[in-house]
């Protein structure tokens, strides 16, 4: 009997042990780690390494440690007014866009007729919006003779010929319109966790006599906060990367008005060849993202409402 | 009944509004791109044409210098489906090595996935561009599509979190028959994963299709650009201004997007529910 135990209990280890596959594992995952090692872990080493130079790509290298970061925070101020304008568009349009794409999700949550197709046509700007063929259009509606300002003159007589695009003060918020208007892919997310709020909960606070105000609330909000906050990093982070609408819209004017980090590094890496200075704003840029995320993260659970903890 | 038929109306009324002015910007490009040209800006609010025309597509089809836009077209197509064969594959093999292989070192990579999906593309873009140029792939098709042949952490998630929703009762039946990891891969696991397949073809196809930057950094000859490059050249200060043709090949280059989207929206939205990730 022992040696039968024995024997299956051997079998049971064997088994375990074959199910530790390393060859097949690394072999599954190999597209993955090499590309890892050759497009993220050495350009990024590599760049860390860059940020410490100054070099145009034609002629070697040479070491200036740390002047381009001082350069950067003493006397550039192009770098602050570009981080002035990034942090506007992103804490402006993120929160805009977060709250209309929940405006709608509540609205297309509803049981009522042709709720699957507004929920697929309100997603179509998303789909479109990071094209070149709407940001060229973009330009045209808000230009001097564009779309906007005739519908003004049309419909309320206002004759205005200036370009929403080259007035300093209205061009930063055509890009801004731009990102609320792809609010889609928020919407989406929205809904399905909107699906997942349980009933009984509503009906509770019916009971209560709660009215729409405080059942939204009181239970919407609480209940969707963990995916606000998932929306809220990955959206603040993409806003942070903005570039293609900035230099096909506005090129980054007037004065400079729109000159988004992104656009404003691209603009020292590949305009000036300034490869030394521009990683070290890329570096700085990377360290601004992670700030941004940790304090989102760590002001989370003042605001964010958990159902079991840990599970996000 | 009545004060619930009056709140219905309001309902689509509602989104009927929010509707128009959403659609309004698309479907002024649409009918610009029918104006005749020097009229597009005369009363430009208005959606109906003054008089229809097709000239638009035809100046615009035209290009510059000698290229057309079959030309940024086939080269779009061209970069597009590569990069996105290569990326359905690798990510759905790297999904599944994750999801379903047991090796040493798998939580920490893992977790390497994970951490790197939050990191900007831009920290990498200058050393890239250095290393690139330094092996002489400027002014080729290998920048842009090379790195999507070694999985982004985006798909992988999407895989694995599909392929975990897979009963393991199916590997194990199939353990049974004498199946090995590989076949289990590709007779398990890819033919029921179809769903994040199809999401992963739709994300990466509009990704690729729409991707700016990376042409433009990469590509100077006007005959390798693809379509989002040919469309900037319409505004660029040396062309002469064509705006009826620029709105008629923007219509146009939105097509195999819209084309896509409306075929397997029932996929996007469920590959973003699932995954809760931006497309």
């Amino acid at each position: 009997m022992s040696t039968l135990v024995e024997k299956t209990k051997n079998l049971f280890t064997t088994k375990e042990i074959k199910e530790y596959d390393n060859l097949a594992g690394f072999l599954f995952i190999s597209p993955w780690l090499i590309g890892f090692i050759a497009f993220t872990i050495i350009p990024m080493i590599l760049s860390l390494v860059v940020s410490f130079t100054s070099y145009d790509v034609i002629s070697t290298p040479e070491w200036v440690g740390l002047d381009n970061y001082i350069e950067i925070f003493t006397a550039d101020s192009t770098f602050w007014s570009s981080i002035k304008i990034t942090f506007f568009y992103a804490f402006v349009s993120v929160p805009l866009r977060l709250a209309f794409a929940l405006f709608l999700a509540v609205l297309f949550n509803q049981k009522r007729k042709m709720v699957g197709l507004y929920r697929t046509l309100f997603y179509i700007p998303s789909v479109i919006g990071g094209s070149v063929a709407v940001a060229v259009m973009w330009r045209q509606l808000f230009g001097s003779s564009g779309a906007l300002n005739s519908l003004l003159n049309a419909f309320f007589g206002m004759d205005i010929a200036r370009s929403w695009i080259r007035h300093p003060q209205s061009a930063l918020w055509t890009l801004i319109f731009l990102a609320i208007w792809q609010f889609g892919s928020p919407m989406l997310i929205f809904l399905a966790g909107l699906k997942q709020i349980p009933g009984s909960l509503y009906e509770a606070a019916l009971i209560d006599g709660a009215n729409w105000w405080q059942k939204f609330f009181k239970i919407t909000i609480p209940m969707l906060s963990p995916v606000i906050l998932f929306n809220l990093i990955m959206q603040i982070i993409s806003g942070f990367m903005m570039f293609t609408q900035a230099y096909i819209i506005t090129s980054g004017g007037p004065f400079d008005q729109t000159l988004v980090y992104v656009l404003y590094l691209f603009r020292r890496a590949f305009s000036y060849y300034e490869m030394g200075y521009a990683s070290a704003l890329a570096w700085i840029l990377l360290v601004i993202v992670a700030i941004i995320t940790v304090i989102i993260f760590k002001t989370a659970p003042h605001w964010v409402y958990y159902e079991s903890k840990g599970e996000f | 009944m009545k004060k619930n038929q009056l709140k219905t109306i309001l309902y689509h009324v509602l989104i009927g509004i929010i509707g128009i002015a959403m659609f309004y910007p698309v479907l002024w490009m649409l009918s610009s791109s029918f104006k005749v040209e020097g009229t597009i800006f005369r009363n430009a609010h208005n959606l109906i044409p003054e008089a229809f025309t097709l000239s638009n597509y035809v100046s615009g089809w035209a290009g510059f210098g000698g290229t057309h836009f079959g030309i940024f077209f086939r080269n779009s197509f061209i970069i597009t489906l590569t990069a996105t064969a290569g990326q359905i594959f690798t990510s759905a093999a790297v999904g599944y090595g994750f999801a379903r292989i047991k090796f040493r070192g798998k939580a920490i990579l893992f977790a390497l996935v994970i951490s790197t999906l939050l990191l900007p593309q831009q920290v990498v873009m200058i050393p890239q561009y250095i290393m690139f140029s330094f092996i002489g792939w400027i002014n080729s098709y290998k920048p842009l599509i090379l790195p999507r042949f070694f999985a982004m952490p985006f798909f992988i998630f999407l895989m694995y979190q599909f392929i975990q929703g897979i009963p393991k009762e199916l590997d194990e039946a199939a353990k049974i028959d004498g199946c090995g990891v590989y076949s289990i891969f590709f007779r398990i696991i890819l033919p029921n994963i179809k769903p994040a397949l199809i999401t992963t073809f739709i994300f990466q196809f509009y990704w690729t299709w729409q991707d700016f930057f990376g042409p433009l950094l990469y590509l100077q000859s006007a005959d390798k650009y693809p379509v989002s490059l040919g469309l900037k050249l319409f505004s660029d200060p040396s062309t002469v201004t064509n705006w009826g043709g620029m709105f008629a090949m923007s219509v146009l280059s939105l097509l195999p997007v819209l084309i896509i989207f409306i075929v397997f929206q029932r996929y996007l939205v469920e590959g973003i529910s699932t995954t809760g990730l931006k497309g």
